[in-house]
């Protein structure tokens, strides 16, 4: 039984680099409270998107990584792939937890309501609910090979349906703020806010990385608990 | 994987014959016992009735709910249909007769979705009369326009949710599951198909729901290709 050792080993890296990623994370605290300019027109109410934009980054780099990894392993059918894919999509549920309720609490003294149905609210949404539902598949489904078939099969379709709402959904107007980083021109952020977004991001993808690596890790012991019991 | 000889003109036809034996089967299975398919479609006549109930008639006008009434009935007969497709291939294991027989798997969903569309397609068919008479719906021209925006609707989500029936049978809480992973596939051709309906019922020419039957044809294509394209992963060892 070599396999425990390597998903320990597995496991105490991904604590040591989450870790990490939270002191990160408080250094992030401090820079955005103290060395950040509070925003002219909304006050320290911006302060929040140091941390809404850096977990939905997070959140949509592990679901579309989720789906990646699905259609490789429909292709591949190798077990790490299925394993990964399934804690992506854990720590991508978390982030987007994290997304979806920091947003409204910014949201109601800025837009003056908790939730609207705007169409990246609406599309993040549903692409939470996507997710949960692909993990409640995962443990409804008993057998390890058939699970991994058939989330692979889930997360391969849910990559294609996330076009579709956002479509359907963005023929409402949109009230969500326009991108102020990834657009065609020059990010129209002063630059120590830009520093402390980039520098939040960076944490979080640590973070993330740190808890892909816990999760796996976690996979492995598990499928080796339960090896010799299927033998 | 689907045993497919060649990808000829011939092998087409021969994977449409089979996905239609495979269809014609599943729907004489249901005209023999008509128990599920009656109970579709009480159940899609009580949604209706309880709608009515569960709005303010002096505060919003029949018409004005019209739209998403239809579309949440016909979701969620939708569901109750999908739900029985592939426990009907659980019973006797029928479904390991179906796949050992030399049917290629991409025949094999075309046939249960036919045969699923079928079944959706009559209690939508029974669905849509009583709605106009319990809703006072005046279709007028409206008619052809809405029949085509709920056969693309309805393609859409029974393709996706023929594959998630499939493999929602072989989980422990099948019921549950199938809803909660089907449901955020039924948003966009729900959202276009609500959008559509309320334009046509309020006298809107077709051209005006051009946009909409085009993501909702976009979207049938997409989704039934790739349903059929996966769907050895679902149903092989």
């Amino acid at each position: 039984m070599t396999l425990p050792v390597a998903a320990r080993s597995i496991v105490s890296r991904g604590l040591a680099t989450s870790a990490v990623a939270l002191a990160g994370l408080a250094a992030v605290y401090v820079l955005a409270l103290g060395f950040t300019p509070v925003e002219a027109r909304q006050g320290l109410a911006q302060k929040i998107f140091y941390l809404h934009v850096p977990a939905a980054w997070s959140a949509l780099l592990a679901f579309s990584l989720v789906g990646i990894a699905s259609a490789l392993y429909l292709w591949l059918l190798d077990p790490r792939l299925d394993r990964f894919a399934a804690a992506s999509a854990e720590v991508g549920v978390a982030f987007s937890a994290v997304m979806l309720t920091t947003g409204p609490i910014w949201a109601k003294p800025i837009w003056g309501t908790w939730w609207t149905w705007d169409a990246r609210l609406t599309l993040t949404l549903f692409l939470f609910f996507l997710f949960v539902g692909y993990l409640a598949l995962r443990a409804a489904v008993q057998d390890p090979a058939e699970r991994a078939r058939f989330s692979a099969v889930v997360g391969i379709l849910g990559m294609l349906l996330v076009p579709f709402v956002h479509l359907s959904v963005y023929l409402f107007r949109t009230l969500h703020p326009t991108p102020v980083v990834l657009k065609p021109s020059a990010p129209s952020l002063p630059p120590e806010m830009l520093r402390t977004l980039l520098i939040s991001t960076l944490v979080f993808t640590v973070l993330y990385i740190g808890l892909v690596t816990v999760r796996y890790g976690i996979a492995l012991a598990e499928e080796a608990r339960e090896a010799p019991d299927a033998a | 994987m689907g045993s497919c000889p060649g990808t000829t003109g011939s092998s087409v036809r021969e994977a449409i014959r089979l996905a239609l034996a495979i269809a014609a089967k599943d729907i004489r299975v249901e005209l023999r016992s008509r128990t599920a398919l009656l109970s579709a479609v009480v159940f899609a006549a009580l949604v209706l009735v309880v709608f009515n109930f569960a709005r303010d008639p002096t505060a919003i006008a029949a018409v004005d709910l019209a739209p998403s009434v239809l579309w949440v009935t016909f979701a969620l007969a939708a569901m109750v249909a999908l739900n029985r497709a592939f426990t009907i291939e659980r019973e006797n294991a029928a479904l390991d007769g179906l796949l050992l027989a030399p049917v290629p798997r991409e025949a094999l969903f075309l046939g249960k979705l036919l045969a699923n569309l079928a079944f959706v397609g009559t209690v939508e068919a029974v669905t849509l009369p009583l709605f106009v008479l319990f809703f006072n719906v005046d279709l007028g021209g409206a008619l052809p326009g809405i029949l085509g925006v709920t056969a693309l609707a309805t393609t859409g989500f029974v393709a996706v949710g023929t594959i998630f029936s499939a493999m929602a049978v072989r989980t422990r809480f099948a019921e549950l599951l199938l809803p909660v992973l089907l449901l955020p596939f039924m948003v966009p051709p729900l959202i276009g198909a609500v959008q559509a309906t309320s334009r046509l019922l309020s006298g809107r020419p077709l051209s005006e729901v051009m946009g909409w039957l085009r993501l909702l044809a976009i979207y049938d294509v997409v989704f039934v290709t790739l349903c059929m394209l996966v769907f050895s992963a679902v149903v092989d060892e």
